[in-house]
């Protein structure tokens, strides 16, 4: 028999209080798991998102600047028109790289998910989105064949869902026009995956908004030059210039805010954890005093009996971290659906984001929370005095 | 079968036989508010290998102070104690520490044992603490000679009084201690179990310990082979004591 058993055997005497406490700290370490990876996720699965967006800058009809970001972010339709001309006018710029026209629009369609209804987005597009676009590519079939043709190009998803392949044919709700499908893109991991293609013209033409636009996806030649850029746009007064890194800095720090709200909420947790932790562990050296007393009487130093009431915290704290972790990873998708329902804009990939440094970060973490809190209660039993203890058990 | 004992009475300690416990002029003073309480106040004590003693004095004539003391438990207000060859009464808490691994055993009234654990890892926990290895021929001899040969996976809580009194023997002697200190060590045990507990340290006593047993129970002392009276802190001849304690 070894310390660890004895320690072991201790905390299993009172068997609902340790698990109680380990509890505690199975439910802070999850806590602070889910958060920690919640935040490396969120980041990983923004920057992501706009990166594979390919712009870096977007013009759009004035307006808020955040809202416009994520609904190009997320694919979705609903933005303002502006002129076609405002493009014609900007394409000559000297910054600019690559420029593309969009113009997003959206449709009910009843049929829908089985026939729960739901709505699809489509996209006018130009072949300079291509350009811009380095991870799209035509996995079957190919590009339009005309600029204002009835043709479409499907997302990977949107195919999938559809079951629609390269020569079938599609619709809009509420159109009298078949579109002959042309191409499949590749999946790209982002919301545009869901989308239908559609030239631009036949998009004006088809949604009865011609000359319009909703968007300009634009990649400069330097980025540094976003200013000067945005400034020789400034007399436009119709129009906006979103540069995509402002506003993935822009939420970013607003879930950081929000992130030091839960944080607090998740120290209070550990600390909660620590001072049950604490209050078990000393209670059970109260209750103990006698037998502790006894042990020293039958040979055990001080630092015997510090050991032992050390490692009944660790055991604690250790079980704590074990089980909270797993906590953790499998209640992830839970705290992914919530954070979805709650975030201002969720990006595409996985939200949570565990990785293996994380929980070993998290568990030292609570091993050192653990050998902290274990002091003072193996101070105190250590410097228990053998003969008070046996008198006083007369 | 305490008439049996009664006959040891008449032994010598033999000549050759070591002190193994010295007490000069011990005193232990307490202070209990502005009182001082003189627990002990002067004991003078030899004991000697093969030695059973008893001591026996009304409550609060200083017997368990004594036995704390002898055991290495506390220290002295004055006056000087010798452990086999050691003076004890300047040292500090480890090397005290140490004497009581090497040479004593306790046994308690009420046994203090760890009533989860089994009779077998409780009689361990001194080796555990003294950071010795477990000698298993030893520790079957030990079973046996305390007579709890079969049951050392029992959890101690489910044992007899008797048996978790041989426990705490055992417990106590699994270190080789050369003194053996029982406070009230039958209080707690019928008659039967008593003679059975005495028996038992009659013949660790023939092996060599030397066993000091504190005592209300005027039969359990007249059958060990001195007795030794105490009272108000001082040790008295019999004549003087006052025998019904
Ligand atoms: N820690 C202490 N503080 C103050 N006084 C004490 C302390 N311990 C013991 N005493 C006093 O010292 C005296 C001797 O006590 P002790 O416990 O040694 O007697 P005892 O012979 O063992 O009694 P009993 O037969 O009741 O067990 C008593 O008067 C007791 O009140
Ligand atoms: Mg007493």
């Amino acid at each position: 028999m070894k310390f660890f058993i004895l320690a072991y055997k201790n905390l299993k005497r009172r068997k609902s209080r340790s698990f109680l406490t380990i509890g505690g700290v199975a439910v802070a370490v999850a806590v602070l798991v889910a958060l920690l990876g919640f935040n490396a996720g969120y980041q990983e699965a923004l920057t992501s998102d706009v990166d594979k967006m390919g712009y870096q800058v977007v013009v759009t009809a004035k307006g808020c600047p955040y809202e416009a970001a994520t609904m190009i972010l997320s694919g979705e339709a609903g933005l303002r028109f502006i002129d076609e001309d405002i493009y014609k006018q900007i394409t000559s710029d000297p910054d600019i790289d690559k420029i593309t026209p969009l113009l997003a629009q959206l449709a009910y369609d009843p049929e829908k998910m089985e026939g729960k209804g739901g709505f699809t987005n489509y996209l006018g597009i130009e072949e300079s989105y291509m350009q811009l676009k380095p991870n799209v590519e035509i996995l079957t079939g190919e590009w339009f064949s005309g600029n204002d043709v009835n043709e479409a190009i499907l997302g990977y998803e949107a195919a999938e869902s559809e079951q629609k392949s390269v020569g079938d044919k599609i619709s809009i709700p509420g159109k009298d026009i078949k579109f002959t499908i042309v191409g499949v893109f590749n999946r790209t991991a982002t919301q545009e995956d869901g989308t239908v293609f559609l030239p631009l013209k036949t998009t004006q033409r088809v949604f009865d908004i011609e000359g319009k636009l909703t968007g300009i996806g634009i990649k400069l030649k330097q980025i540094e030059k976003i200013s000067e850029f945005e400034e020789r746009l400034y007399p436009i007064a119709s129009i906006q210039v979103i540069s995509m890194s402002q506003v993935k800095g822009t939420i970013l720090s607003l879930v950081n805010s929000a992130k030091i709200l839960i944080m607090s909420v998740a120290f209070i947790a550990i600390f909660v954890a620590i001072i049950g932790v604490i209050n078990t562990i000393l209670m059970s050296v109260f209750e103990r005093t006698q037998e502790i007393g006894i042990m020293k009487a039958i040979g055990a130093s001080r630092s015997d009996i510090f050991k032992l009431i050390w490692m009944e915290t660790l055991i604690i704290c250790t079980l704590g971290g074990i089980f909270g972790s797993v906590i953790a990873i499998f209640g992830g998708n839970l705290t992914e659906l919530l954070v979805r329902k709650v975030m201002p804009y969720a990006p595409g990939g996985r939200l949570l984001l565990i990785t293996p440094d994380l929980l070993v970060y998290s568990f030292l973490g609570v091993i050192i929370v653990g050998i902290i809190s274990g002091l003072y209660p193996a101070f105190k039993a250590a410097s228990m005095r053998p003969i008070e203890v046996i008198r006083s058990g007369e | 079968m305490m008439g049996k004992w009664k006959r040891m009475k008449g032994w010598q300690n033999k000549m050759q036989d070591r002190i193994v416990l010295e007490a000069t002029n011990l005193k232990k003073y307490y202070h209990r508010g502005l009182e001082i309480v003189k627990a002990l106040d002067g004991v003078e004590l030899k004991i000697k290998e093969r030695e059973i003693a008893s001591i026996v004095g009304p409550s609060g004539s200083g017997k368990t102070t004594l036995m704390n003391l002898i055991g290495c438990l506390d220290k002295a207000t004055e006056g000087t104690l010798k452990i086999v060859n050691t003076e004890v009464t300047p040292l500090g808490e480890n090397d005290l520490i140490k004497i009581r691994r090497e040479n004593i055993g306790f046994v308690f009234q009420r046994f203090y044992l760890i009533p989860n654990l089994t009779v077998r890892e409780n009689i361990e926990l001194p080796l555990i603490f003294a950071k010795k290895s477990i000698n298993e021929k030893k520790l079957s001899v030990l079973l046996e000679e305390v007579g709890l040969k079969g049951k050392e996976r029992i959890q101690v809580k489910y044992l007899s009084g008797g048996d978790k009194q041989r426990t705490g023997i055992a417990r106590a002697l699994v270190n080789d201690p050369k003194i053996l200190i029982a406070d009230e060590p039958t209080g707690k045990l019928e008659t039967e179990v008593k003679g059975q507990i005495l028996e038992l340290f009659k013949s660790l006593s023939e092996k060599g310990l030397a066993i000091c047993i504190a005592t209300h129970d005027l039969e359990l002392a007249q059958a060990t082979q001195r007795i030794i009276h105490l009272q108000d802190g001082k040790i008295v001849p019999k004549e003087k004591s006052d025998l019904y304690y």
